[in-house]
């Protein structure tokens, strides 16, 4: 990069299905309150402010103008970005972009959802293809329950192991005070939850949230200055390919898949031949169990097809030699918006070893996340403790 | 960790209907206008990539090259994937129990997202070979092709 860029501070929301108690821009204002609280800066020190969420979740657009007072966006630079689910982590990209550029010293990055606000089922129908995949279109469900159908028949994986996903990001989640579903499940529970569509089960899926998080960009000099414990953005990726429904693609694939070529690019990058050692922590998109074992087989943190063996293993447990999201992930806790930024700054928090009661217990220097959208799109952040 | 606060919550409700018309363009008016016509189902050839593509269009995915080879595909495919979805909400296309997948169409190197009807939810199966249903009453959109089934 043209700039070093570092996180220098950061803060979200309690999570939850309802907060009936502020609007849109006041919840989205708590999360920017605690960045600035967290960073020690005033609004009027950030130079240029990028607001997103999920396009017209909640039946609204242009959030960055009528939401300008609450976000301090007033009178700024800056822009919308609405990338779907990977809108979170696209807006940190983006003010990483704006900040080692030399243009910007200090970016305000918002995400947020309010998800109970808006009909999230009849507005996803509109992310499919107006032509060819709208008159099919259902829920998420669908997408994730093809890949969980296709998954098992490649690899041999069982149901058993998408349930030990299902409870660890769970199990996880509550013991990180800000996650929505904390809970207290078995395999046995989640075996036994609602089936959804095959092999998908109401526990395999992610909840809607409310929420939003909020971080501070910064250049070297100010964050040197500025920050105790800043947190450096050493790469970022991203890759497309085409919408599922015009563009299936089963596990054994050998096309370049976009979360296999972005996993690819930035570990060249970066230099990294054993990404599950060269990170010490990881913080992956995962609205559906499946995605997660995916996840574990695109980043190369095993071989393909031993994904499953990873998590029969324990081997991404909190306390596991690979951690796989700690903050107990987007099963746990999805407020799309803000998921993937949520997953950028829960990956800085444990760098910085403040992430609480989830804090994996081992030295983090090293932190790779992810994230999804739309739905054949990623965008992956690598972060560091120290810029060697 | 919600706090008290010294205020009644209130609602304002919003509704709203929004209804969209999209033109197919080149490739799309040709494939909906063949298969409500002939029955007929076409994907687009890419020679420099080999590859024949389902939908239609006239820009190569891969290789950015200008399309204009129409080609049969189908009818027969196989599916490549599948979920039998157990639970209805208002946004699904019809009320569950029902079966999605993928079909892969013969001659297509893509797939096609469909339902899969008269099916034996207990039989349905990856690499199951079917063929598509026509609807009787033209839609003009990709429902023309109603479902498919086993063969």
């Amino acid at each position: 990069m043209k700039r070093n860029v570092a996180i220098i501070g950061g803060g979200q929301t309690y999570h939850a299905a309802r907060r009936h108690d502020v609007n849109q821009v006041e919840m989205t204002n708590e999360a920017i309150r605690r960045a600035l609280d967290d960073a020690q800066m005033r609004i009027d020190e950030i130079d240029a402010v990028l607001v997103s969420n999920m396009e017209f979740f909640e039946g609204t657009h242009m959030t960055d103008c009528w939401m300008a007072d609450g976000s301090g966006a007033y009178g700024k630079p800056g822009i919308k970005i609405t990338t779907g689910g990977t809108v979170g982590a696209t807006t940190v990209c983006v003010g990483a972009h704006y900040v080692a550029s030399g243009l910007f010293d200090n970016v305000l990055c918002v995400a947020f959802e309010k998800q109970e606000e808006g009909d999230t089922g009849a507005i996803l129908s509109s992310v499919a293809h107006p032509l060819w995949g709208r008159s099919l279109a259902g829920a998420a469900v669908g997408y994730f329950a093809m890949m969980g159908s296709s998954y098992m028949a490649a690899w041999g994986a069982k149901e058993e192991h998408s349930a030990m996903v299902a409870v660890k990001a769970r199990q996880n989640a509550r013991k990180n005070k800000y996650a929505h579903l904390k809970l207290d499940i078995t395999i046995e529970d989640a075996l036994n939850s609602r089936m959804l569509a095959w092999p998908i089960r109401m526990l395999d899926m992610c909840p809607a949230s409310n929420g939003a998080c909020a971080m501070i960009l910064a250049d070297e000099k100010t964050a040197k200055d500025r920050c105790k414990k800043p947190v450096w953005i050493r790469a970022m990726e991203t890759a497309h390919n085409e919408q599922f429904e015009l563009d299936w693609r089963d596990v054994k694939t050998k096309r370049p898949i976009f979360s296999k070529v972005c996993a690819s690019r930035i570990y060249k990058k970066l230099g990294v031949s054993d990404p599950a050692k060269y990170f010490d922590v990881f913080e992956v998109y995962e609205p559906a169990t499946w995605a997660e074992l995916v996840w574990y087989e695109d980043l190369g943190l095993c071989k393909p097809g031993e994904g499953f063996k990873l998590i029969e293993k324990g081997m991404t447990n909190i306390d596991g030699p690979i951690p796989v999201n700690p903050s107990g992930g987007v099963l746990s806790t999805n407020c799309i918006g803000a998921s993937a930024m949520l997953r950028v700054w829960e990956a800085a928090l444990q760098i910085r070893g403040d992430a609480g009661g989830h804090q994996v217990p081992k030295d983090v220097n090293r932190a790779l996340t992810t994230a999804y959208g739309g739905t054949n799109w990623a965008v992956m952040t690598a972060l560091s403790k120290t810029l060697d | 960790m919600t706090k008290d606060k010294a205020y009644e919550p209130f609602e304002v409700d919003q509704r709203m209907v929004a209804h969209s018309n999209y033109w197919a363009g080149e490739m799309g008016s040709r494939f909906y206008i063949t298969l409500r016509d002939k029955k007929k189902i076409l994907g687009v050839r890419c020679t420099k990539c080999n590859k024949t593509f389902w939908p239609p269009r006239t820009t190569c995915v891969f290789c950015f090259s200008k399309l204009d080879e129409l080609v049969e595909i189908g009818p027969y495919g196989t599916l490549e994937t599948f979920t039998l979805v157990t639970y209805s909400e208002p946004v699904h296309p019809r009320k569950a129990p029902f079966v999605y997948g993928i079909v892969k169409l013969d001659g297509a190197d893509t797939g096609m997202a469909h339902f899969i009807d008269e099916v034996d939810f207990n039989k349905v199966h990856i690499g199951m070979r079917v063929k598509p249903v026509f609807a009787k009453e033209k839609k003009g959109n990709i429902l023309d092709i109603q479902y498919f089934k086993p063969i």
